[in-house]
């Protein structure tokens, strides 16, 4: 007996909420909850967790694509059922945890993912590369001005010994979002790949009275670049709106509010490259990231230009920072000016905040460092 | 058998990383729909540019949220995903699972959608790519009747809950994340399942200030871990750390030559409130300069831990940048206890103290760090009905703009303007 559609709020079940999660606890888990004294990564990607009863739990921590098959979480399902009594867990950054309870019992799992192909990468631990956090891209989303696991894929190809090694500074943590709408917040992440769009949304006339409402996509401009306005459709007057286009920062949310007002474009949109954010409390406060490329153009499959600008920020970083630094902590000690220069990105007038609370990233100082940007100056 | 040439998606199939295109092809062969996936995916790659229709109202009876209506639009080139809406899950508290569990829901997943998934969104949640408007109901009659599980939020109402893994297997974590995180999310099934908000509202549960699930810069309602008395030192374990015989960070730097560990270099030397130094072979720790910033534990776990007396910090308003740009969470209430026992009665009071005031004077879209922007600061910790401290900014402010009120000023506002000439000339 299933649904029924012809009855259909008969017998339902609404307002149960997620199972209880410590139904899902492996063994050693339910038994040293909030009893944890300490913790050791054994190799990149294996982690040991000692409790006040002497128990260990030893975590084998897997990389994995955020879109993932059925088939392949069946294959996750196997590895549990056959190492770890039947549970694993998923981390906030799209890893697979799989958790036993003592040392031998590492190695066999280890082979045992090892023989499954690149499926089951193991690292994502200390200082080194975790695993990118990301939105959906083309794949599944109505307003991205790039792909998401396309990108993603192409730069963790490229990063990947950093993601199985600690050699850098600290912990780099990088994240994609395909448009400025964030639905997963890059904004302090020590690299923020971000999708942008540079075209001023279009006017579907034919359309936009049966879509839209008008005042909110008016409403939905921090800019005040959009204004009602009329136009003829089928001999016909119809109330609209116009984009003064000189006001326009591309930030998409006036088609979030009206269909109506598109703004993709395969020439106009790209990628944004921001650096130096932190979430982590540790040692400085949390840092949002900052500008740093304005634009990299889409550049399907492997996306190029992107790759080589994280790839040429992370190893700048990993020659100059000194061990503990994230990469805003970094660039703040030698000043963003060495930052530029050591990474090698030109500085444009991009990078200079002309938005609201610009002010105070302007410098009001005179400490400065001469680099190759003063040059002009210093003859 | 594929259905499209992916001569551009192909690419993607090489390199060390594990490959989403590889995956969707396996599961085409079971799934054919998913030849539609990746076909409409080289086609973007292609022309560079999505090939998703806006939006598209879908759900199930009774329920705002949980499900985002998604269609194609060139839908004669791919049947297979003319409709392609997302089902957004409830997770179990920190995403532990049982394979039966996650057996049962791919089951499901396989009888009414693409088979394809996110594990996990954003936000949190299971999120199930692909089915079609006719399958929602089944899916969810099987996932409620069948499971006994749900679906998390979406639009204007609270969104699902999410924590880190808390006190399940950390030993920083300062209240038990998980549970908070489960005994909200049931606590509010009606605020997750009917949007009745301004607009989205987040919570997130860390155990610790390390933030690993970066409730301070994602969620409008940050409840982070932390203690009020002293952290709590094992001067044998720091004499092991000073003598090399443990490793420092847990080993996390191990792979990079940093030489032998340097408790003054590493530890002492990077505090931000300079409260610790060596006397002797013994680390002193001056608590009352401490901001707990977690950096010392992090390198030296097994020598220090966090003070005994835990609870948490409340901080509201994070949100990303659309509109008025990016903003952190920032502090309201320093500590708090986070007790199940007494059913987390004084962090709900906390929440719905904002709540009535934000869904009363918040503008449409407006999440509550804009609202407080909007208003300022001085206003919200009047709603919250708190008293101002410094602890509440990291600099006084630096203009004298002060809103002052009539009955703070001598005498009132209510002057006579004769009186005064009366006595000064024009």
């Amino acid at each position: 007996m299933g649904y029924d559609p012809e009855n259909p709020m008969a017998d339902r079940i609404t307002d149960i909420g997620p199972p209880h999660y410590a139904k899902f606890y492996p063994k050693v888990i339910a038994d040293n909850k909030g009893k944890w004294l300490y913790h050791e990564i054994t190799q990149p990607g294996v982690l040991m967790h000692k409790a006040e009863s002497g128990d260990e739990c030893w975590t084998v921590r897997v990389g994995a694509a955020r879109l993932i098959s059925i088939e392949l979480i069946r294959e996750m399902c196997d590895i549990a059922d056959a190492h770890c009594e039947g549970k694993l867990r998923f981390t906030t950054r799209n890893n697979v945890e799989f958790m036993v309870d003592s040392k031998d019992k590492v190695q066999p799992l280890m082979d045992d993912l090892a023989s499954r192909g690149n499926k089951f990468p193991v690292g994502g631990t200390g200082a080194g590369v975790t695993n990118i956090v990301h939105t959906q891209g083309w794949v599944h989303c109505h307003t991205p001005a790039t792909d998401a696991s396309g990108v993603v894929k192409a730069v963790m190809d490229e990063l990947f010994d950093y993601f199985t090694s600690m050699t850098l500074p600290a912990q780099v943590r990088i994240a994609l979002a395909c448009c400025l709408n964030m639905c997963g917040a890059v904004h302090a992440s020590d690299i923020a790949i971000l999708g942008i769009h540079r075209k001023p949304p279009m006017i579907d006339n034919n359309r936009i009275t049966g879509v839209c409402e008008l005042p909110l996509a008016v409403a939905s401009c921090p800019l005040g670049a959009v204004k009602p306005a009329k136009a003829e459709v089928n001999g016909e007057e119809i109330k609209t709106v116009k984009v003064n286009a000189d006001r326009c920062m591309f930030c998409g949310n006036c088609y979030t509010m009206c269909p109506a007002m598109p703004l993709a474009d395969p020439e106009g949109d790209g990628i944004a490259i921001l650096v130096g954010g932190k979430v982590s409390n540790a040692k400085s406060a949390p840092k949002f990231s900052k500008l740093v490329i304005p634009f990299l153009p889409n550049t399907p499959p492997r996306w190029p230009e992107t790759v080589a600008a994280c790839k040429g920020i992370l190893e700048a970083y990993a020659k100059d920072a000194q061990k503990y630094e994230r990469i805003g902590e970094w660039a703040e000690r030698i000043g963003w000016e060495k930052f530029f220069e050591k990474c090698d990105i030109p500085f444009t007038i991009k990078s200079i905040d002309d938005y609201r609370l610009a002010y105070d990233t302007w410098r009001t100082t005179t400490q400065f460092k001469y680099t190759s940007h003063t040059a002009t100056y210093t003859g | 058998m594929a259905k499209h040439d992916t001569p551009l998606l192909d690419e993607l199939e090489s390199g060390p990383w594990p490959s989403f295109v590889t995956d969707i092809k396996r599961q085409a062969e079971k799934k054919p729909e998913c030849w539609d996936i990746l076909g409409q995916l080289e086609l973007s790659f292609k022309d560079r540019i999505t090939h998703w229709k806006h939006g598209g109202i879908v759900g199930v009876f009774g329920y705002g949220g949980g499900i985002v209506g998604r269609y194609s639009d060139v839908p004669a080139q791919f049947p297979g995903v003319e409709h392609f809406h997302t089902v957004r899950v409830n997770q179990p508290s920190s995403k532990y699972y049982s394979t039966e569990n996650l057996r049962h829901l791919c089951e499901l997943w396989e009888r009414h959608g693409s088979g394809m998934t996110n594990m996990h969104g954003s936000t949190g949640d299971i999120i199930l790519l692909g089915c079609r408007t006719e399958a929602l109901e089944p899916f969810f009659w099987d996932l409620t009747h069948e499971m006994g599980q749900d679906l998390g939020g979406s639009g204007s109402n609270l969104r699902t809950p999410a924590c880190c893994l808390g006190q399940s297997r950390c030993e920083w974590s300062c209240f038990d994340a998980e549970e908070a995180c489960h005994h909200l999310t049931m606590h509010y099934q009606d605020e997750i399942h009917r949007p009745a908000f301004p607009y989205k509202f987040k919570f997130k549960f860390s155990g610790c200030p390390n933030d690993c699930v970066a409730a301070l810069a994602r969620s409008d309602f940050a409840v982070i871990g932390t203690w009020k008395d002293n952290i709590r030192i094992d001067q044998a374990a720091v004499k092991d750390y000073v003598a090399g015989n443990i490793v420092s960070g847990g080993g996390a730097h191990a792979g990079g030559n940093w030489g032998d560990f340097n408790i003054k270099k590493e530890v002492i030397d990077l505090c931000p409130t300079n409260c610790m130094w060596m006397e002797g072979d013994e680390l002193k720790i001056d608590d009352a300069e401490c901001t707990r910033c977690m950096h010392c534990l992090n390198v030296m776990p097994r020598a220090l831990r966090p003070g005994a007396q835990q609870g948490a910090s409340i901080c509201v308003g994070a949100k990303a940048p659309i509109l008025d740009g990016a903003q952190f969470a920032t502090l309201i209430i320093p500590f708090i206890e986070v007790s199940a026992e007494n059913e987390f009665e004084n962090v709900i009071e906390v929440i719905e103290n904002i709540w009535d005031w934000w869904m009363e004077v918040g503008k449409n879209r407006e999440r509550v760090g804009e609202t407080m922007m909007r208003v300022g600061l001085p206003t919200f910790i009047k709603v919250m009905g708190i008293e101002p401290i410094p602890q509440h900014v990291k600099e006084p402010r630096s203009n004298p703009y002060v809103f002052w009120q009539e009955e703070e000023v001598e005498g009132g506002w209510d002057r006579d303007i004769d009186e005064f000439r009366a006595r000064h000339a024009a």
